[in-house]
């Protein structure tokens, strides 16, 4: 049954993929990620089970926490231009107005 | 191979096959919706249907050892840190400016007194100014 | 202090879990790495301010992720019947969803929750309400976010000052 969850976790990261490429926006380039990081975590589990290699686990959790810290870090750039402290960030975006 | 050794099994086949079904609607959703708002919620399908029911299935097959217990981390994991990525993706899009598409019949989809932040409504070309250089 | 060495405590009990083994070396560095966390926590202040101390009772806030978890496979029904439908018929809003929680961790909880079922998002978080995002009308009953936001306030008032 391994196999089956494998092959459509390949199927929807294939088409996220797509849309990854697609686009249009920057936003839908990082939901696409993010879903992509996702499927990933469950693919490596799903894989995990099926190659009978219990230790893939860990290797999902780290993942599923570097697929949250990156998908903040892109936007936080993205918005803020910075990834470092900035305690005057909302004057910031109301100055740039 | 007890009863309940043959129900468990069952119910994680069910668990795991139907996970799969909605991972592949909700990436269809991801490629079939017309605008990033609405990508939003077929990506959340793949969060919350999807990963929450394959997880399940996973840890029906692994039963009672430390491998459910890895499962059920990965499972509150992303529970908690899922819908945060989402409403951050979402509400970095909202402030740029951008507004989900109205329907056919031409109705404003958003209500006037929730335009807030007013930023300008051109999407990212114009985040590669420097925001900060103009302080 | 207690909450701190608490944090250290919990953060080593999930270290021995996850690594399940108990050679000299690993312990000793996961008390390496347990002490640096409770260093870098204790600078960052964490427990300086209270941001709202988990006070909710256990079985209150279990009833309230059971019934979480029907509402999000009623939802997911319904929004996979939107994409599978052969011409899509989306009506997306966006509106304000009243909250009558006092603590952040409450506020989170809800947020959380909505955006956690498919066909709603929280996009913007001011006070008092939630501006929210609904794939289709049906997504969009105000009910049923009326009906999670006061099952969410249930769970804070448990103990009173939450």
């Amino acid at each position: 049954m391994f196999e089956v969850a494998v092959l459509s976790l390949f199927i929807t990261m294939v088409l996220v993929l797509f849309r990854l490429i697609a686009g249009p926006t920057l936003y839908d380039r990082v939901l696409a990620v993010n879903t992509f990081g996702t499927c990933t975590v469950l693919f490596i589990g799903a894989s995990g089970f099926l190659f009978e290699r219990p230790e893939f686990l860990d290797i999902a959790l780290i993942y599923a926490l570097i697929n949250f810290v990156g998908t903040l870090a892109i936007l936080k750039f993205f918005r803020y231009r910075a990834l470092g402290d900035q305690p005057n960030i909302k004057d910031n975006r109301e100055n740039a107005q | 191979m007890s009863i309940f050794d043959i129900v468990i099994s069952g119910l994680s086949w069910i668990s795991i096959v139907s996970g799969s079904i909605f991972l592949i609607i909700g990436a269809t959703g991801i490629i079939r919706f017309p605008d990033f708002w609405s990508r939003l919620h077929a990506a959340a399908i793949v969060d919350s249907a999807g990963a929450g029911l394959l997880l399940f299935g996973m840890a029906l097959q692994a039963g009672l050892t430390f491998v459910t217990v890895k499962l059920v981390l990965i499972g509150v994991f992303l529970l908690i840190t899922g819908p945060t990525a989402t409403h951050a993706v979402a509400n970095a899009a909202f402030v740029s400016g951008s507004r989900p598409l109205g329907d056919k019949s031409g109705k404003p989809v958003v209500p006037a007194d929730v335009i807030d932040p007013p930023l300008p409504p051109e999407m990212p070309t114009n985040l590669s100014e420097d925001l900060t250089s103009k302080t | 202090m207690v909450r701190l060495l608490a944090m250290g405590l919990g953060l080593f009990a999930l270290w021995l879990l996850l690594s399940g083994l108990f050679k000299p070396l690993l312990i000793g560095l996961g008390v390496l790495s347990c002490a640096i966390t409770m260093a870098i926590a204790h600078r960052m202040g964490i427990f300086k301010r209270t941001v709202g101390t988990p006070r909710q009772s256990v079985v209150k806030f279990t009833t309230y992720l059971g019934w979480l978890a029907i509402e999000i496979a009623k939802s997911n029904w319904a929004v996979s019947k939107v994409i599978l439908a052969r011409s899509l018929s989306l009506q997306q809003s966006l509106f304000n969803v009243p909250t009558s929680q006092q603590s952040d961790l409450g506020k989170v909880l809800f947020a959380n929750s909505i955006t956690l079922t498919p066909g709603t998002i929280t996009v913007e978080t001011e006070d008092g309400s939630f501006l929210t995002h609904a794939l289709t009308d049906d997504a969009a009953d105000m009910d049923a976010l009326a009906e999670m936001d006061s099952r969410v306030t249930a769970i804070e008032h448990q103990d009173g000052d939450a």
